[in-house]
């Protein structure tokens, strides 16, 4: 299974080693990213898997959520199936 | 693999254009429940209630976590509280509607429905009992929801019980005149009422459902109203596929969601109602959609064919998403949970005619309309004369939510707060129609009913 992480905000050197890092940290594998600055603000997507969770996967959108807090950036994790629900037949 | 695009338009719908769930509503029997003694009549039902939902609130937290999609109420809706309460006094049946709203106070959900009576073709002593004591229990409780249906198009319109409805609407008003009669708020009366709607204040549990069953009513007129207005002055064939296919897109995730609650509460997925539910919240207006496709304000003339328009599509386009469709399913016209509403209702673009003729094309019908306080029993009940005949000759569900606000007239607004919303008094037609509503008796089903 997969989730969807999105993090924007201010940019600042080292958002992605730090996401990355979060990430590591909790076991959810990163898969693909997808990341651009337009004029100091910085945007991202990656798509995580979270077979490999070391914690419950509301307690990763939560301690992501908080993360985020503390770093200025909005991160929102989503599970994967909520867009597959959406765009696929 | 999924694509940005889409990874960014369900966010964007989410966060920007107010797509949610509007509930998970748990239908739980309580035909079991009976018992010759009220103290443990009321036992019985507290128990199951509190047994069968007990997880409902977290696990709707949970899956708006997982998901990360708001699910705005999590409402529980029970069997018609007449068919289980034969013997009952009438202070009986108010103690029942006081255990119930303890059970929700206990679950912690937004509101339970079911406190009403199936009427439409007779009534009987129970039924005549509960319908005695609805006002006295509204204003005693403060979550409970109250139906009642008076018609079908298969039985004709219960006009004794019409009648009845005039006066349970009035002292239900005044009542709870000290909170700008949102007893009334809580009290739909319906024809052709359907068994497995999640929204309140008409949900209750059908006698032909299961022990107990998970639904789910979406929203998202924002999410219709930015398509719309994307798609710029197309054809009207153009419009309706924009509309069909995000109508789609929003019951896809009603689907997800009802799946994965159905799962996690072990109960049986009853269905999605594919609502277009509005809110006060800015872009989240039912009226706007009607703009955005060309309306100088809701209300103008056109305002019923962009709406019958708008409900055919939703139907079309969610219909396909889902594997069972049921409830409402429509768009919805309250005026109080509608900015676009409120502000056409308060410019003079929208009348209560104009409302009426809506709701012979969209779901529900005359809802949380306030008219003026002195409104009487017998106007009230030919309102609901007129709205139930809607839906009796269309063999469609209407009802009707007034709340003759005590003491106000037209021109004062009247602010419940919430998702309930804020409204003006709207003008009413005062030449009585009390002599047609005494005749009393029933209106004979209409010829089209005999399709056997």
């Amino acid at each position: 299974m997969k989730a969807v992480i999105t993090v924007t905000g201010k940019d600042t050197i080292g958002i992605i080693a730090d996401v990355s890092g979060i990430c590591s940290k909790y076991g959810a594998n990163i898969v693909d990213i997808s990341q651009s600055v337009m004029r100091d603000y910085f945007a991202m997507i990656m798509l995580v898997d979270i077979d490999g969770l070391n914690m419950p996967f509301t307690e990763f959108v939560d301690s992501m959520k908080r993360h985020g807090d503390t770093r200025g950036l909005v991160i929102h994790t989503m599970h994967e199936d909520i867009f597959n629900s959406m765009h696929r037949i | 693999m999924l694509n940005t695009a889409d990874i960014l338009e369900t966010i964007s719908m989410i966060r920007e254009e107010n797509l949610d769930i509007r509930t998970i509503t748990m239908g739980i029997s309580l035909l079991d429940c009976a018992d010759s003694n009220e103290k443990r009549l009321c036992e019985n039902i507290y128990n199951k209630i509190t047994t069968y939902a007990r997880d409902l609130v977290k696990t709707g937290e949970d899956i708006e976590k997982q998901y990360g999609i708001p699910i705005i109420n999590k409402r529980v809706a029970v069997t018609p509280v007449s068919l289980i309460g034969g013997h009952l006094s009438p202070e009986g049946f108010i103690n029942v509607a006081k255990t119930l709203d303890r059970a929700a106070n206990t679950l912690g959900i937004n509101f339970i429905g079911g406190f009403g009576a199936l009427v439409h073709k007779g009534m009987t002593k129970a039924d005549d009992t509960l319908l005695s004591v609805i006002p006295e229990a509204l204003a005693e409780t403060s979550l409970v929801c109250s139906s009642v249906n008076v018609a079908t198009t298969k039985a004709g319109i219960n006009m004794d019980a019409v009648a009845r409805m005039g006066k349970i609407v009035k002292r239900a008003a005044y009542l709870t005149r000290d909170n700008g009669s949102i007893g009334c708020a809580k009290f739909v009366v319906f024809a052709n009422a359907p068994e497995d709607n999640p929204f309140m204040a008409g949900a209750f549990h059908g006698v032909g459902e299961g022990d107990a069953v998970v639904s789910v009513g979406v929203s998202g007129p924002g999410v219709v109203s930015s398509a719309i207005k994307r798609a710029g002055d197309c054809d009207f064939q153009s419009l309706a596929e924009t509309i069909k296919k995000t109508a789609f897109k929003i019951t896809r995730v009603g689907q997800l969601v009802a799946l994965e609650a159905s799962k996690r509460l072990n109960v049986p997925f009853g269905i999605v109602d594919l609502s277009l539910a509005p809110t006060p919240a800015i872009g989240d207006s039912v009226a706007h959609i009607l703009e955005e496709m060309g309306l100088e304000s809701c209300g103008a003339c056109g305002t019923t064919a962009a709406l019958a328009l708008l409900n055919d599509a939703v139907k079309k386009g969610g219909v396909m998403a889902s594997s069972s469709v049921g409830g409402l399913s429509g768009a919805f016209i309250p005026v109080s949970e509608d900015q676009g509403m409120i502000d056409a209702v308060t410019c003079g673009a929208l009348t209560i005619e104009k409302l009426e003729a809506m709701t012979a094309v969209c779901s529900v019908g005359l809802d949380m309309i306030v008219i003026p306080g002195d409104t009487s029993e017998d106007v009230i009940s030919g309102i609901i004369a007129d709205e139930i005949s809607i839906g009796v000759a269309n063999t469609k569900t209407t009802a009707v939510r007034v709340i003759p606000a005590y003491g106000m007239n037209v021109g004062d607004v009247v602010d419940y707060g919430g998702l309930l919303g804020h409204a003006p008094v709207i003008k009413v037609n005062t030449c009585s129609p009390a002599r047609f509503i005494a005749r009393g008796g029933r209106i004979p089903a209409p010829i089209h009913s005999l399709k056997n």
